[in-house]
């Protein structure tokens, strides 16, 4: 079954013991540089495939990105429709009066849209600015997370590495989280930061393990990080239900106690209530976390632009095989970048912690941000603003689901759809411009083909 | 397993070519024997447990009742592990003497069975295990698993990576619900859960063979639209209530179902598990013995050879994949109609990663593949069993967490060579 063909493996790695291991295959063509005989060539085969594929998600352009979006939000209104109960009455009579039907659909996908725009923007609703405006605090507040797990996974790509271990990054980060705040008694910011740092630790331990195994024995981390996943879950629903580690003393449900008041990030009423002078103003849940988001996304902007580590990460990302000729540790840059993408996918963990869910934890604390993480950075082309941006885009569709699911009845699950559509095509541009009809890049443009014969001259 | 290399010399024109082979004889199978077999020496002397364990063999609904099995558990445990000790003795002989030095696949099974026959022994001291409702339990568990490891295995060696069997069950159980409640009808059901997964199927196929698409993100993406998917179709219409008219009804089958022990265990299903049966033959046979299995397999490993000597590379992949989508997609069935009876959100949990554990546990072979997938669905299956026979020995939380943890140990290569089919997720590009 898994006889070796002599000369498959141009330069086998240890790296390359799983089918999913990214490896040259010989059957994909001759690389440019190739073909001319230069001797670089020679030396270093091309990029293996999932780093091909990586670089045209990384390169096709904007308008491919929106097309999606307006592609995902159309199967989303397709299946609005078709699920909307007035629609189906309506269609039940479409012969005899097709007007009602086209008024119901206007009317369902109407209301949805609109009620996405009320509950992730703006609420018209709501009387004065500081309640109309909680709509967007809380899009970005549902953002924070993602966009620091998606810088996470973000990292990971731009090494040619998918991290799906996000769900298990988180619970491990917002166990230590968690852990630090109800059991050290400290001062109040000092406190937050110590549980922030403990819960980068916890993250970056359980992704550096990862990057570990792979650097060691070439185990692909795609299995290890969903494997580690689960490993991580039944960890914390064991440490959940024993007296002592997680579990709140005194009770017998798997859930922890409630984060301790001083390492709770303070959120946007609290500092506006204090340069207030002590009245409430509104009640905003976004909080510091989003600032610390905005910082992660500086740090990495600057990681991968600016630093020679960076560098490094991206010549990996692009060619291993190269990247490994010009002298670059490629194992330890498996595991480094593995150790910062789950420290940041743990900021995610602690923001949930100390900000979302402050009350006590159980074992859905990661909330599928894990998950969405993948989603944010595919969406945000792995650049660190990229990612930012459809965070918030992310989490304006998730503070606007709840929103569609209290005002129309239509599930939130809706918003998943949504965003695993996009990124499908997004992974996927040829797709996208067979839909909307458009010239691939790079070829050329179809002129007329003139009707005249051509001058015989020789 | 082992890498085979044709020599290096042009064999003369009538001369047979000789094949190098190369032996690899690595310490890791015995070590790992000696640290389980260690454990069991440990449990039977260091933390003996006294008293007596009773095996029940019969379920209440046997003709023929048997007594259950008393056992006294401290001998037995120590008798065992003596056994284990010797066992992974013989192992590290025969893979430093043995001829292809390798463990044969008996000596892991027995030592295996062992260890669990002395764990359950040392862990439900003084107490009554329901033995063959522990494998009934086993077996239940291990259906889903079974057929979506089939199909992980088919489509992986096709050379397609199947992370997507998990949406592909839990598509499946959706549409079985979905048309069992809207039909009634248990057959129809059936249909629309094959008809399900290979609708997965379909797209993988079609962005990872037309577009290029990495199948991995494709495989994890299509996992969380079929999860938002089902939960949302779920919210908006009624999957509720299953008719019994549309699950599959217990099948006995005559004589055979009246065996004490192996009668309950194997022949006293519905339908679907007999149709498993036949899945994992056919699926053995049609891979190592048809012309079918062959040309599948070049494709996978293969794929400028098989093209070369004609073999449609692109049009082989789609359709097996759609095939492993639609075992697969059964195997979602099972789940809504036989062995729950509805359907709710995400019911899957975590079965078809389960199953792609199998998969790679398995080393992309249909048999080995069921025979983990037996595995992990007896470690939760035994998690059940303890929970209700009052054991805390271990933490049920630790044998859930085993398949999952076999298989870190597993890709890390500590147990065995994991080696998959050469060009698994890797795109064909004809030049």
């Amino acid at each position: 079954m898994s006889e070796k063909i002599p000369g498959e493996d141009q330069l086998p790695t240890p790296g390359q013991v799983l089918p999913l291991a990214p490896e040259p295959q010989s059957a994909q063509g001759v690389e440019p540089g190739q073909a001319s005989g230069t001797k670089p060539a020679d030396e270093v085969p091309p990029p293996p495939a999932a780093n091909r594929v990586m670089r045209e998600i990384l390169s096709s352009n904007w308008l491919m990105t929106l097309l999606a979006i307006v592609l995902a939000l159309v199967v989303a209104s397709i299946l609005i429709v078709v699920t909307d109960e007035n629609v189906q009455k309506a269609a039940g009579y479409f012969f005899a009066r097709p007007a009602d039907t086209f008024q119901a659909i206007g009317r369902s996908i109407g209301g949805a849209y609109y009620s996405l725009f009320q509950g992730a923007v703006y609420n018209f609703a709501r009387p004065g600015f500081v309640n109309g405006i909680k709509p967007l605090t809380e899009t970005l507040a549902f953002a924070a997370p993602l966009i620091a797990a998606g810088l996470g996974v973000a990292v990971a790509f731009r090494v040619g590495l998918f991290n799906i271990g996000g769900r298990g990054q988180i619970l491990i980060a917002a166990a230590v989280a968690g852990w630090i705040s109800w059991s050290f008694p400290l001062p109040p910011f000092i406190h937050m930061l110590v549980a922030v740092v403990g819960a980068l630790i916890g993250g970056a331990v359980w992704g550096g393990l990862v990057g570990f195994i792979k650097a060691r024995t070439g185990a692909h981390e795609v299995i290890l990080t969903i494997m580690l996943n689960y490993v991580a879950l039944y960890l914390i629903q064991f440490l959940l239900k024993t007296p002592g580690a997680l579990q709140a003393p005194g009770t017998s449900n798997p859930k922890t106690p409630p984060t301790d008041p001083s390492a709770v990030m303070p959120t946007l009423s609290d500092l506006l209530t204090l340069l207030n002078g002590g009245t409430q103003v509104g009640s905003f849940r976004l909080n510091v976390g989003f600032i610390l988001v905005i910082l992660a996304t500086m740090f990495v902007a600057w990681l991968l632009n600016r630093s020679s580590t960076g560098f490094r990460f991206r010549a990996v990302g692009e060619n291993p095989h190269a990247a490994r000729v010009a002298g670059i540790d490629v194992k330890w840059v498996f595991v480094l970048a593995m150790i910062i993408s789950g420290a940041l996918v743990g900021l995610a963990g602690s923001i949930q912690v100390l900000g979302t869910n402050t009350s006590g934890f159980g074992d859905g604390i990661d909330a599928g941000i894990g998950f969405d993480a993948i989603t944010v950075a595919l969406l945000g082309r792995s650049r660190p603003w990229g990612v930012f941006f459809s965070g918030i885009l992310f989490g304006a569709l998730k503070a606007g689901g709840y929103s569609i699911q209290a005002g129309e009845g239509i599930p939130i699950d809706i918003v998943v759809v949504v965003q695993s559509v996009i990124v499908l095509f997004i992974a996927a541009p040829p797709l996208v411009r067979a839909v909307f009809r458009l010239p691939a890049p790079g070829s050329k443009p179809k002129a007329r083909r003139p009707r005249l014969t051509a001058e015989v001259t020789r | 397993m082992s890498a085979e290399t044709a020599a290096p010399v042009v064999p003369a024109a009538h001369a047979p070519i000789v094949l190098e082979k190369a032996i690899v004889r690595s310490p890791k199978a015995p070590v790992i024997l000696g640290v389980f077999a260690l454990l069991a020496l440990l449990a039977a002397f260091a933390f003996p447990r006294t008293g007596t364990t009773r095996f029940g063999l019969s379920t209440s609904r046997d003709s023929i009742q048997l007594d259950p099995i008393p056992v006294s558990t401290q001998p037995v445990v120590a008798v065992i592990a003596v056994l284990l000790a010797l066992l992974a003795i013989l192992a590290a002989v025969i893979v430093a003497r043995g001829r292809t030095g390798k463990l044969p696949l008996w000596l892991t099974i027995v030592f295996a069975v062992l260890f669990v026959v002395a764990f359950l022994t040392w862990a439900v001291a003084d107490g009554l295990l329901p033995f063959t409702g522990l494998l009934v339990g086993a077996l239940g568990v291990s259906t889903p698993l079974i057929f979506g490891a089939l199909g992980g295995v088919l489509s992986e060696r096709v050379g397609v990576v199947n992370v997507a069997i998990e949406g592909q069950l839990l598509f499946g159980a959706f549409s079985a619900a979905l048309v069992g409640v809207a039909t009634g009808s248990a057959a129809a059901a059936l249909i629309a859960a094959a008809v399900a997964g290979m609708l997965v199927s379909f797209v993988l196929a079609a962005f990872s063979i037309k577009y290029l698409v990495d199948q991995v993100i494709v495989g994890v993406v299509l996992n969380v639209l079929v999860t938002g998917l089902t939960t949302f179709l779920a919210g908006v219409i009624d999957v509720d209530k299953i008719p019994a008219s549309a699950r599959f009804a217990t099948v006995p089958i005559p004589l055979l179902s009246e065996i004490p022990v192996v009668g309950p265990l194997l022949f006293r299903h519905s339908l679907i598990v007999y149709f498993m049966y036949i899945a994992v033959f056919a699926v053995w046979f049609g891979l190592n013995k048809t012309r079918w299995g062959l040309r599948l397999r070049a494709v996978g490993e293969h794929p400028k050879a098989a093209d070369t000597v004609g073999i449609n590379v692109g049009r082989t992949r789609f359709w097996n994949v759609s095939l492993a989508g639609a075992i697969a997609g059964i195997g979602g069935a099972y789940l809504a109609l036989d062995a729950i009876g509805l359907f709710s959100k995400e019911m899957t949990n975590g079965a078809g990663f389960i199953a792609l554990a199998a998969v790679i546990f398995g080393r992309w072979d249909p048999v080995r593949a069921v025979l983990a997938a037996l595995l992990f669905g007896f470690a939760t299956s035994l998690q059940n069993s303890l929970s209700a026979a009052g054991v805390t020995a271990v933490p049920k939380e630790f044998l859930l967490m085993l398949p999952y943890l076999i298989t870190v140990l597993a890709v890390a290569g500590l147990v065995g060579q994991v080696r998959g089919p050469a060009a698994a997720g890797k795109p064909y590009i004809k030049s």
